[in-house]
């Protein structure tokens, strides 16, 4: 293993200085935060660098925070070097208003459909992406229902009444 | 979806496509997905895939329950194989929570969850036999399955949604006769394994249907996020079980067959390959425990792991732990990772995000086959249709993971 964490955090640094926030560690994955303008700029720098590598998208998903104000969607990559076995995770925090982030379909083929999973539960905008419509839920759907704001049913309310299952 | 009509030379008559509706319930794709295909003649010109038909919002319902109730949720992921997805998801709240569990629970996991591998293979290859005509092969390998649902059975009580072990380790020892069990199964598979290869490896007509259909290269593999045996029968050798040991797999000394061209042959030499490795793991691991204290079947965790239902009704702290479980409120540390295991098709993986609450704040699941089943109108483009069957097959493609 000789790429190193700290070696990716330098190199990112170098490269994009103040833009990349947030570097932790958190179980040995190097998580760090993106500007929503820089993503598939950070994405193909990875990519292409020779020591960096990082070729294959494991994972894409988001995480509703609706108590982050102007930041309450984080789109999650988890980004993966086959050479050096070493996994890297990418936020890019947007607006619930303006859910804008640019699609990483140009670099990976596996970001389609894992781009349009997040577009139908957490409603992420990604721009350009050549058929951003809902796939698991119903098309006639009208809401994101990931999103924090539609809790599951109150498992102690009293106004149901069911014989069989004794609620 | 659209018709399109094909350019043709001027003064050629104008040919049009067909449009083919491909499911969602049809017996030859196995599962409850749509493929809407467009085809010229009998060659299929364009592929649209609808999934979602069994959606069950397990993400969503994970939200509201404490981490031990999530165990039957993953069961129904990938339901060939459930034992892998309930240790991975195990494996991923230990992981969170620091818990180190002894070296005799791993490798009794290992063990059920090379034997999950197994079940799993053997029916995707099963099926892929079907597809191409020959349906002995399929029947010969499900009397085997059957023994490994029994040995599940022994394990904890349940057969196909097994809900297997708990966090920490099992729920409880495994008994002489699930040992018994699982002897009898090592006996008894390899023959019948080596029965099904001699009646299809070589078999001219199996091979000449699966050569050269839906083939990848290792370079489309992996922009396509294929992982598991899709991934290494398009050569790149790439296992988490080696990549990333967990639950004890860098003990083992086990081999990862590659194809090469990605075709459906080497995606089902390779799943036949790796049955011969999952054996060869289950025979060291059972050598292993030999060596090993007989009563250790958990970790030492008392706050996560349900005491001895003795020690409820009879000692305080037990009684204590007991509540705080049931009720699920133990501790949980803050704390965001991703734990990946070797699921039979492929890494899945768990996004976990903790807030210290009782249940998990996010949790997504990697779900492997959701992932590659998009390469679909580009495995089968300008195949017949009775190979865009095959190809459906031997992808590996389970319902229940693909819309979670």
């Amino acid at each position: 293993m000789s790429l190193t964490n700290d070696y990716i955090k330098q190199r990112l640094v170098e490269k994009f200085g103040e833009a990349l926030t947030s570097f932790e560690e958190s179980f040995d994955v190097l998580t760090f935060t993106a500007p929503a303008a820089l993503n598939l700029k950070v994405m193909q720098f990875l990519y292409d660098e020779e020591e960096l590598q990082f070729r294959f998208l494991t994972d894409l998903t988001a995480v509703h925070y609706p108590h982050l104000p102007d930041a309450e969607l984080a789109v999650v990559y988890h980004l993966y070097n086959f050479r050096e076995k070493v996994r890297l995770r990418m936020k890019v925090f947007v607006p619930v208003a303006a859910p804008q982030v640019f699609t990483a379909t140009k670099l990976f083929e596996s970001a389609n459909w894992m781009e349009r999973e997040t577009y139908d539960f957490f409603g992420v905008d990604f721009v350009g992406h050549p058929n951003l419509k809902r796939i698991l839920n119903v098309d006639e759907m009208t809401y994101f229902p990931m999103r924090k704001e539609f809790p599951l049913e109150d498992q102690s309310r009293i106004d149901k009444d069911d014989e069989m299952f004794g609620r | 979806m659209e018709q399109q009509h094909i350019k043709l030379p001027q003064g050629a008559i104008e040919k049009q496509t067909n449009t083919l509706n491909l499911g969602p319930t049809h017996p030859a794709t196995h599962g409850v997905f749509q493929n809407i295909l467009e085809m010229d003649g009998e060659r299929v010109v364009n592929t649209e895939s609808t999934v979602g038909y069994i959606h069950r919002a397990f993400e969503k319902i994970a939200e509201r329950r404490p981490y031990y109730q999530v165990t039957p949720l993953t069961d129904r992921l990938n339901y060939c194989s459930a034992p892998i997805n309930n240790m991975g998801w195990h494996l991923t709240v230990e992981k969170l929570l620091g818990i180190q569990t002894p070296k005799r629970v791993d490798y009794l996991r290992v063990i059920i969850m090379e034997l999950a591998r197994i079940t799993d293979h053997l029916i995707c290859n099963g099926v892929v036999g079907v597809d191409t005509g020959a349906f002995t092969g399929f029947l010969y390998l499900m009397q085997y399955r059957e023994l490994v649902y029994e040995i599940y059975e022994e394990v904890c009580g349940s057969r196909l949604t097994t809900n297997i072990g708990r966090i920490g380790g099992f729920e409880r020892n495994f008994t002489p006769v699930a040992f018994q069990k699982i002897e009898k199964f090592l006996a008894e598979y390899p023959k019948a394994l080596k029965e099904f290869e001699a009646l299809m490896t070589r078999n001219r007509i199996f091979v000449e249907r699966t050569t050269g259909v839906g083939p990848i290269s290792a370079e489309r593999a992996m922009s396509y996020g294929f992982t598991g045996p899709n991934l290494r029968a398009a050569g790149l050798d790439y296992d988490v079980r080696v990549a990333h040991p967990y639950s004890s797999y860098e003990d083992f000394d086990f081999n990862i067959p590659v194809g090469s061209t990605g075709d459906c042959y080497d995606r089902f030499l390779v799943r036949n390959a790796e049955m011969w490795e999952s054996l060869s793991i289950i025979r060291q691991a059972m050598d292993k425990l030999k060596d090993l204290p007989e009563d250790v079947y958990h970790a030492e965790v008392p706050a996560y792991y349900l005491p001895e239902k003795q020690d409820v009704y009879t000692k305080m702290e037990a009684l204590i732990y007991h509540f705080k479980i049931i009720m699920g409120e133990s501790d949980i540390l803050p704390g965001e990772l991703y734990n990946a295991v070797e699921g039979a098709n492929g890494e899945l993986g768990f996004y976990l995000i903790s807030d210290g609450g009782r249940s998990p704040y996010r949790l997504h699941f990697r779900r492997p086959c959701f992932i590659y089943y998009q390469a679909y109108p580009e495995l089968v483009k300008g195949a017949m249709l009775s190979d865009a069957i095959i190809c459906l097959s031997s992808l590996n493609l389970i319902a229940g993971e693909l819309d979670a």
